[in-house]
């Protein structure tokens, strides 16, 4: 059984003096009856094809089926082969793999949902850039993976992961605090300083609306993807230098259970309100789809294992 | 308590943009596949709610016409899949249509084989890339798709469905859930059976021989990563 609460979990951890990721993986061996290899190299295929999504964009201009959006990443790796960025390249680099994942996502490419497939550029940014800036080796890479999904597996547990039950802060807010906790990881952190850097994390994007633009999953979550892989790298950054968050990660999922639960409905993936409901934004819907009545747009709920009770 | 296991977060491994939109709707289009004997000459695709309004900014369209070629929801061919289906020489079309009080991402597919034999299913795809097949032929239906399922048409007359769980049980195949639905007493019904192992061909046939039998289908569960 996995822990309810990040607090057992941290528990765990500082007893067996194992990593949040070991945790999951344990659990994964007992859940499934597979070996210790057998789920690594599961993660190590998911990081495979993480990492081939995250560098496309470096290839070609990926453009969307709708046409919405596309070449993102593309534009920002010439700026930074250019030189003269003010966030430097490592942030430049990272927004522009996490872009790629979006691009490719949006014009039927493969990608890791992870958690969701809106917010599958995020994990892919910051290990990608861990593995380019720190040589990080592939099984701490995939073991940081594993950490992040012990902390998606508290949120979705604990809160939600579904953009149309708690708006985007559910989506890429979980991917982000995910990959700050792996970030913090890779850089020697504790397992509780990685949940210290999710819970700030979730502060940060608290309250962020689900509100895609004719209800695809391009407009605005490509800029959040890349904002949330900043936010992320910024976020261990932080923590590395000594910050702790005065929120323990668990309220803070909490927090963001209630915020999504009092979120009105034409803010959560309905493509209503928010950035689909500007101008521009139902311009663009008309545009794709005409007059068609939408009753309904996509729904990207990961299913639990068991809803009873 | 919900629960969530690593490869529920980190996963599934798919082509985008969305698991309802795209990867059930391969699903779908691959259950309906499963059910037809000889090679799909003719498809059509009604679709309902959202499938309908969306559907090509999606690539519902070619997620479907991948799943009734056989391509799993991870695979690349899925963004060609209308050219690659044209190629084939499989006919194909979408027409948006009001199916009443179901899911908004359902879909009627109504499929004809080489041998001109005409037969339809309906589905929805309800999140996460999870489906509901609803409807077979003139049947309502209920299974998942995740599981080895076989499906059996018979005349609602007593005996039928222990003749069936007999030979099943001979085989040692086990019984993770089973419905038996029917239009009006005594005359046809559907059981379904999803069970936890493959049922081999042989027993196929054995069950096809049972008296009162009219219809013996088995769908494989997709591996998805």
């Amino acid at each position: 059984m996995f822990p309810q609460q990040a607090g057992e979990l941290i528990d765990i951890c500082s007893e067996e003096k194992i990593t949040l990721g070991e945790v999951a993986i344990r659990h994964e061996m007992e859940e499934d009856q597979l070996t210790r290899d057998e789920v690594m190299e599961s993660l190590g295929r998911a990081l495979d094809v993480m990492f081939d999504a995250a560098r496309e964009g470096r290839n070609r201009r990926i453009i969307s089926l709708s046409g919405l959006i596309g070449g993102d990443s593309t534009a920002i790796h010439a700026y930074t082969e250019k030189g003269g960025s003010i966030a430097g390249d490592v942030m430049t680099r990272a927004m522009a793999y996490a872009m790629s994942c979006s691009e490719l996502n949006a014009s039927m490419g493969r990608i890791v949902a992870a958690p969701t497939a809106g917010a599958c550029g995020i994990l892919p940014a910051v290990l990608k850039t861990f593995q380019e800036e720190r040589g990080t080796s592939r099984e701490d890479l995939v073991v940081a993976l594993a950490s992040a999904g012990a902390m998606g597996i508290i949120i979705g547990q604990n809160a939600t992961i579904s953009g149309a039950e708690g708006g985007c802060q559910a989506e890429t807010g979980a991917a982000a605090a995910m990959a700050a906790g792996a970030a913090v990881q890779m850089m020697g952190g504790t397992p509780r300083m990685s949940l210290d850097a999710g819970a700030i994390v979730l502060m940060n994007m608290l309250g962020l609306v689900c509100d895609p633009v004719a209800g695809l999953v391009e407009i605005p979550c490509i800029y959040r993807n890349a904002q949330g892989a900043v936010n992320a790298l910024t976020t261990a950054d932080m923590v590395m230098a000594g910050v702790r968050s005065r929120i323990p990660f668990d309220e803070a999922v909490s927090a963001m259970a209630e915020v999504g639960r009092s979120m009105h409905g034409s803010l959560k993936e309905t493509g209503i309100g928010g950035i689909a409901g500007t101008p521009t934004g139902r311009r663009l819907k008309q545009q794709i789809f005409g007059n068609t009545k939408i009753t309904e747009v996509h729904k990207d709920h990961k299913q639990p294992r068991d809803d009873g009770n | 308590m919900k629960t969530y296991l690593l490869t529920d977060i980190i996963g599934p491994t798919m082509i985008g943009p969305s698991s309802s939109h795209t990867a059930g709707a391969v699903k779908l289009g691959a259950v309906a596949r499963a059910l037809v004997q000889g090679d799909v000459q003719k498809v059509i695709f009604y679709l309902h709610g959202s499938f309908a309004a969306t559907y090509r900014g999606h690539g519902t369209d070619r997620a479907l016409v991948a799943g009734i070629m056989g391509h799993p929801p991870w695979s690349e061919d899925i963004r060609d899949a209308l050219q690659i289906a044209q190629e084939a020489g499989i006919d194909f079309d979408f027409v948006p249509l009001d199916l009443g009080d179901v899911h908004p991402n359902t879909v009627r597919i109504v499929m004809t084989d080489s041998s001109g034999q005409v037969s339809s299913i309906t589905g929805s795809s309800i999140g996460g890339g999870s489906i509901r097949i609803i409807g077979l032929n003139q049947d309502e239906v209920d299974f998942s798709g995740d599981y080895p399922t076989l499906i059996v048409k018979h005349t609602d007359v007593p005996g039928v469905v222990a003749g069936v769980t007999r030979r099943l049980y001979e085989k040692g195949i086990n019984i993770a859930f089973m419905k038996v639905f029917r239009s009006s007493r005594g005359r046809g019904a559907t059981m379904i059976f999803e069970t936890d192992h493959t049922v081999p061909r042989e027993l196929l046939d054995e069950l096809r021989e049972i008296p009162g039998i009219s219809l013996v289908s088995f769908i494989h569960p997709l591996e998805v990563v």
